[in-house]
C-alpha cells in the first residue's frame, strides 16, 4: 500500500548494523514476553559483550528484565573474571556464577583429563545444573550461524528437551518476525539474537558503539608456550609445561576466549577495535582455528550440541 | 597501522546495506555449488574451512577429489551422510558495499514448507534450473511460491550452460519459456543470467564464454537487488511487545516498527480497541528521537494515559489497521497431522496470539500451475484457502500491504509445534446483525464457536474419595485441549450460592437443586462443567439428570470405601464427625446411596491420573468433539 506522499516522508537509511540491532532487539523483547524466568548465559567473550550491550538497549530505561549467567570452568584467563565482575556492576544487573561440584570434587582439567572430559564436565554438565537449578525456561546465548557449519540451521529460538537435549526434527519453522518461545513440559528454550551475525560485524558494531572487551583481544606481549601448532599463554602457574617447553614473550592477541589452556592466540599487533576489525576483514582463517573443541572431527559441535551443549 | 586508510575502510564497512535472498532448486540443478562458489569467491570461506573442504572432498566428494563447494554448506553430519539437505540453512557473505544474507533451502516437492520459511524474510529470489532440463514442474512451484510470499525481485540461473557448450539458442529458449511462466505473476524485478556454477562463469566474473550474454552476473545482479524493506513505505505500524514500566513515573510500548514511520507528536490508533492518543516520546538507549522508521526497534510514550499492551498494534491515526474476528487466509500446512477443522489450535499475527478454529479448507493452491482447485483436507506441504474463526478481535493487515501485520502461523496447542503459516487475504467481525438478531446464539452455536459440545460431568462420592482431585486433572487435561471448563465444587458452593443452606434433608435437596440449575445455565453456554459434588441421594441426581439432554449428563462414580476416605480425611472432617461435631455427615450417620449404573465408574482407590483419563475418555468417545461442520 504505497502512498502517495511516500516520497515526501522523511526517512533514515538504515545500514547492516542497525538492521542487526533492531533485530537482536526484537528478539530479545520476545523471548522476555514469552518467557517466565529467562536468563542470560555471560561468557565473558566479545560474543557476550555485544549481547549484553543490547540487552541494556532493548529494555532501557528498564534495566534488562534477567539475571547473567556464567558458567565457569575455573580456567578462564584471570583478566576474563575481573572484566566479567565489571561489566555485570556496569549494567545493574545480578549475576549469578556456576561452577559445577563434581569438577571441582573431581579436579577436571584439561592436562589430566582432555578438552572434551573437559568441556563435558565444566561447561555441558554445569550449564544443565545451573538452568535446572535455578528452572530457567528460556536462556540468551551468543551463538552465530556463521560460526560453524552444523550452527546453520540452527533456530533463533532453539527448542531443547527436558535433558536440554537438541532435536533437529523439534526444532519449529520460523517465519517473518514470529518467535514462538512456548514450551511442553520440561522444555526449555535457547535465544540466539545475534543469529545473524558474523564475526565481522561483531566487531564493527562494538567498535561503533564505543563498547569495551576483555583486553585479551588486543595485541600485547604475553608469555606463551607453542604446543601442537597453537601459542598457549602461560596465564597462571597451573600450565604444566612439557619438556623443552621453555615460555617466550611474543606480541599476540586472542580472536576467541575460553579456557585458557585451550585457546590459541595468535601472533598479531592489532592493538585497537579498529585494527582488529582490519585484521578481520584481511584475514585468511576462521575464529574457531583457536578453538580445540571443534577440530576433533568435523561433525563434533553437532554432537556436542545434541548433547545439551550451548 | 594507516588509520586513514582505516577509517575509510571501516567506514565503508559500517555503511553496508544488506540483501536476504533465497535460493531454490535441487542438489541436482548445483544449488549447492552455486552457493559455495558464491562464499567462496566472496571470500567467505577461510583457510582452516577450505582445509575442511578439502579433506570432505577427498572422503565424500563427487568430484573424484577436486574441490567440492557444494560440500561447504551442509551442515548436519546425518544429512551429510544421507546426501541430502532437510531444512533451511542460513549462509552470510559480504562485498564492501552489501552483507548477504542466503536462506539456503531443498527443492523437492515435499519441503515447500522449508521453502515458504525461508522465502518469509527474503527481499529476492535466485531459482536454478539446470540447462539440459530446462522449466521444469519444479522451477514452476518455487516461482509461484516465490509470488505467494510477495518477493519482490526474481532471477532465474540457468545452470550447467557448459554441458551444453553455452548454447544461446538453448538458453533463448529456457528464457522464453521461463518468461511465459513469470511474467504473470507481477516481479518487480525479473531477469535471467546464464551460468556455470562449476567452473564460475557469469557467477561473480564475467564469463568469456558467453559473449552473447552482456547482462549482469550472478553477484552484480544482488548488489543491484532493491533490498524490499516491507511495509516501508506503507501507513505506520508498531505491534507493542512488551510494556516498559521501571517505576511509577515512566510507561512506554517497546517495539519494532514494521511499516511507515513516526514522529513526536503524531496522532496514532492502538487497534485493535481503536483507542486514539498521540506520540508524546520516542525513546531509545542513546537518547530520544524525534523521529522512527520502519525495522527501528524502539520504545514510544503514549500522551494520554492509554492502556496499550502486548499484542496491540500501535498505528497511524489515519490508516490504520483492521481488527476482525474472522479471517480469509492462504494456509500453508507445515504439520505431519492433517488439518482438524474445528480443533483449536493457536495463531500468532504481529504479538497477538489469540485462540483459533479453522474451517474445512476451500480451494487448494496447485503451485504447479498457480490454479486453485476444489478441497476438503489440508495437509503436509499444501496450501489452500480458508476461513479461520478467532476467540477475540486482532489487528492485521492484509498480507500483500505488510507481510509482518498479515502473515501468521498457527501451533498446536499440545505439541507446540508450528503447523501452519498463512497469508492474511481478507477479515471481517463476526456479524452482530446476523449472530445475535436473526439467529439465535443456542448450545450448537457455542458449540461451533467451542469445537465441543456442552457436557455436565457429575462426579458423586464420598468426602474424601478424590472428586476435587481428579475434577481439577480432568479440568487441566481438557483446557490443555482447547475445551472451556467450569468447575462446581461442593464445598466452595457452599460458601456462596448456598451460604444460607444448613444440612437438613430439606437444605441438602435445596443446595442440589441450585447447583443442578447453575450447571445447566453454563451448560446452556457451551461449557464442559465438572460437578464435584458428594450428592449422597439417588434421587437428587436423577432429578438434576432430567434437566438435560441424553448425552450431556455423564454420572461419575468416584468410588472409595469408607475406610479409605476415612483415612484420607484431607480436611479432618471425619475426625470432626466421629467426636459428634458434624451431625448427618455423609457416610457416618447420613446415608449414601450409590449410583446404580453410572457413566463412569471409578475405583478412587488407585491413581487420580489413571481415573481422570478415563473420564476424558469417555467424554471424546460419547462425542466430546462432535461438532457440525461449517
Amino acid at each position: 500500500m504505497p502512498r502517495a506522499d511516500a516520497h515526501l516522508r522523511p526517512s533514515r537509511r538504515l545500514t547492516n548494523l542497525d538492521l542487526l540491532e533492531a533485530e537482536a532487539i526484537q528478539i530479545m523483547r520476545e523471548a522476555v514476553a514469552q518467557s517466565e524466568r529467562p536468563v542470560m548465559l555471560y561468557s565473558i567473550g566479545k560474543d557476550s559483550t555485544a549481547l549484553l550491550h543490547l540487552a541494556r538497549k532493548a529494555f532501557h530505561p528498564s534495566p534488562p528484565p534477567f539475571p547473567l549467567l556464567h558458567v565457569d570452568t575455573t580456567w578462564k584467563f584471570r583478566d576474563m573474571y575481573a572484566f566479567r565482575d565489571a561489566a555485570a556492576r556496569e549494567a545493574g544487573m545480578e549475576l549469578i556464577v556456576h561452577v559445577n561440584p563434581d569438577g571441582v570434587a573431581r579436579g577436571i582439567n584439561p592436562f589430566e583429563h582432555g578438552s572434551a572430559v573437559h568441556t563435558d564436565v565444566w561447561k555441558t554438565d554445569g550449564l544443565k545444573q545451573a538452568l535446572d537449578a535455578h528452572r530457567f525456561d528460556l536462556a540468551f546465548g551468543g551463538a552465530r550461524r556463521d560460526e560453524e557449519r552444523s550452527r546453520a540451521k540452527e533456530r533463533v529460538f532453539s527448542v531443547r528437551s527436558a535433558g536440554h537435549g537438541w532435536d533437529p526434527r523439534r526444532q519449529r519453522p520460523e517465519l517473518w518476525r514470529l518467535y514462538d518461545a512456548s514450551t511442553g513440559p520440561g522444555e526449555s528454550v535457547r535465544a540466539f539474537p545475534l543469529s545473524n551475525w558474523t564475526e565481522l560485524d561483531v566487531w564493527l558494531y562494538l567498535h561503533r558503539e564505543g563498547v569495551p572487551v576483555v583486553p585479551l583481544y588486543f595485541a600485547a606481549p604475553r608469555p606463551v608456550v607453542e604446543r601442537d601448532g597453537a601459542l598457549v599463554m602461560v596465564d597462571d602457574e597451573r600450565l604444566p609445561l612439557l619438556p623443552g617447553e621453555e615460555p617466550e614473550t611474543r606480541t599476540v592477541r586472542f580472536r576467541t576466549l575460553g579456557c585458557y589452556p585451550l585457546t590459541g592466540a595468535v601472533e598479531s599487533t592489532a592493538a585497537t577495535t579498529l585494527d582488529v576489525v582490519e585484521e578481520t576483514l584481511t584475514s585468511r582463517t576462521s575464529e574457531r582455528q583457536g578453538r580445540v573443541i571443534d577440530r576433533d572431527s568435523s561433525g563434533s559441535m553437532e554432537r556436542k550440541k545434541q548433547q545439551g551443549y550451548f | 597501522m594507516a588509520t586513514v586508510e582505516g577509517s575509510d575502510l571501516l567506514a565503508a564497512h559500517r555503511a553496508k546495506d544488506v540483501l536476504r535472498f533465497i535460493a531454490c532448486g535441487s542438489v541436482d540443478d548445483g544449488k549447492s555449488t552455486l552457493i559455495g562458489r558464491l562464499l567462496y569467491d566472496a571470500g567467505a570461506l577461510l583457510e582452516d574451512q577450505l582445509e575442511t573442504l578439502a579433506g570432505d572432498s577427498r572422503h565424500s566428494g563427487s568430484r573424484d577429489g577436486d574441490l567440492d563447494l557444494s560440500l561447504a554448506l551442509d551442515g548436519l553430519a546425518a544429512e551429510r551422510e544421507q546426501g541430502i539437505t532437510i531444512d533451511v540453512a542460513y549462509r552470510y557473505f559480504a562485498t564492501e558495499h552489501r552483507k548477504f544474507i542466503v536462506a539456503d533451502t531443498p527443492g523437492h516437492e515435499q519441503y515447500t514448507r522449508n521453502m515458504v520459511t525461508g522465502a518469509s524474510t527474503a527481499d529476492a529470489a535466485v531459482i536454478l534450473v539446470d540447462a539440459r532440463h530446462g522449466v521444469t514442474a519444479q522451477t514452476r512451484r518455487h516461482t509461484h511460491l516465490m509470488a505467494l510470499l510477495g518477493i519482490g525481485s526474481v532471477v532465474l540461473a540457468v545452470n550447467k550452460l557448459d554441458l551444453l557448450d553455452f548454447d544461446r539458442s538453448a538458453y533463448d529458449r529456457i528464457v522464453a519459456e521461463y518468461d511465459a511462466v513469470a511474467a504473470p505473476l507481477g516481479f518487480e524485478v525479473l531477469s535471467e543470467i546464464p551460468v556455470s556454477a562449476r567452473d564460475g562463469d557469469n557467477v561473480t566474473a564475467h564469463s568469456g564464454r558467453t559473449p552473447w550474454y552482456d547482462g549482469p552476473t550472478l553477484l552484480e545482479w544482488l548488489h543491484a537487488a532493491p533490498p524490499h524493506h516491507r511495509g516501508a513505505d506503507g501507513p505506520f505500524r508498531m505491534p507493542v511487545q512488551w510494556v516498559n514500566r521501571p517505576d511509577p513515573e515512566f510507561r512506554g510500548v517497546s517495539g519494532q516498527v514494521v511499516g511507515g514511520t513516526v514522529r513526536v507528536g503524531d496522532r496514532v490508533r492502538v487497534e485493535p480497541s481503536g483507542i486514539t492518543t498521540s506520540v508524546a516520546r520516542i525513546v531509545t538507549f542513546d537518547g530520544d528521537r524525534d523521529l522512527a522508521v520502519t525495522d527501528e526497534s524502539v520504545t514510544l510514550v503514549l500522551a494520554d494515559d492509554v492502556d496499550a499492551t502486548r499484542g496491540d498494534v500501535v498505528c497511524c491515526g489515519i490508516d490504520p489497521t483492521e481488527a476482525a474476528d474472522e479471517l480469509d487466509v492462504e494456509l500453508v500446512w507445515m504439520g505431519d497431522a492433517p488439518l482438524e477443522p474445528g480443533r483449536p489450535y493457536t495463531l500468532r499475527v504481529g504479538t497477538q496470539s489469540v485462540g483459533a478454529r479453522l474451517a474445512t479448507p476451500t480451494a487448494e493452491l496447485d503451485v504447479t500451475t498457480g490454479e486453485h482447485r476444489p478441497t476438503t483436507a489440508l495437509t503436509t506441504n499444501g496450501i489452500a484457502s480458508l476461513q479461520v474463526s478467532l476467540d477475540r478481535p486482532v489487528a492485521f493487515d492484509r498480507y500483500v500491504d505488510n507481510p509482518d501485520t498479515g502473515g501468521l502461523i498457527v501451533t498446536d496447542r499440545t505439541t507446540h509445534q508450528t503447523v501452519a503459516a498463512g497469508m492474511i487475504t481478507e477479515g471481517r467481525r463476526r456479524s452482530a446483525a446476523i449472530r445475535w438478531q436473526d439467529l439465535d446464539v443456542d448450545k450448537d452455536a457455542h458449540a461451533r464457536l467451542n469445537g465441543h459440545r456442552p457436557r455436565v460431568v457429575w462426579m458423586t462420592g464420598l468426602s474424601g474419595a478424590g472428586k476435587t482431585t481428579i475434577a481439577d486433572l480432568v479440568q487441566q487435561r481438557l483446557h490443555a485441549d482447547g475445551v472451556r471448563t467450569a468447575v462446581l465444587d461442593g464445598d466452595n458452593v457452599r460458601h456462596g450460592l448456598s451460604r444460607d443452606l444448613g444440612f437438613s434433608d430439606a437444605d441438602r435437596v435445596e443446595n442440589n437443586r441450585r447447583v443442578a440449575e447453575v450447571a445447566r445455565l453454563m451448560c446452556e453456554s457451551g461449557l464442559v462443567v465438572i460437578v464435584s459434588f458428594i450428592s449422597p441421594f439417588r434421587a437428587d441426581r436423577d432429578a438434576a439428570r432430567a434437566m438435560f439432554a441424553d448425552d450431556e449428563f455423564v454420572e461419575v462414580f468416584v468410588d472409595a470405601p469408607l475406610e479409605v476416605a476415612e483415612a484420607r480425611d484431607p480436611k479432618g472432617l471425619y475426625r470432626r464427625a466421629r467426636a459428634g461435631e458434624l451431625p448427618g455427615f455423609t457416610g457416618i450417620d447420613a446415608p449414601y446411596e450409590a449410583p446404580e449404573c453410572p457413566d463412569v465408574h471409578l475405583d478412587a482407590t488407585g491413581d487420580a491420573a489413571g481415573a481422570a483419563e478415563r473420564v476424558v475418555a469417555h467424554l471424546l468417545a460419547t462425542g466430546l468433539r462432535a461438532v457440525d461442520g461449517r
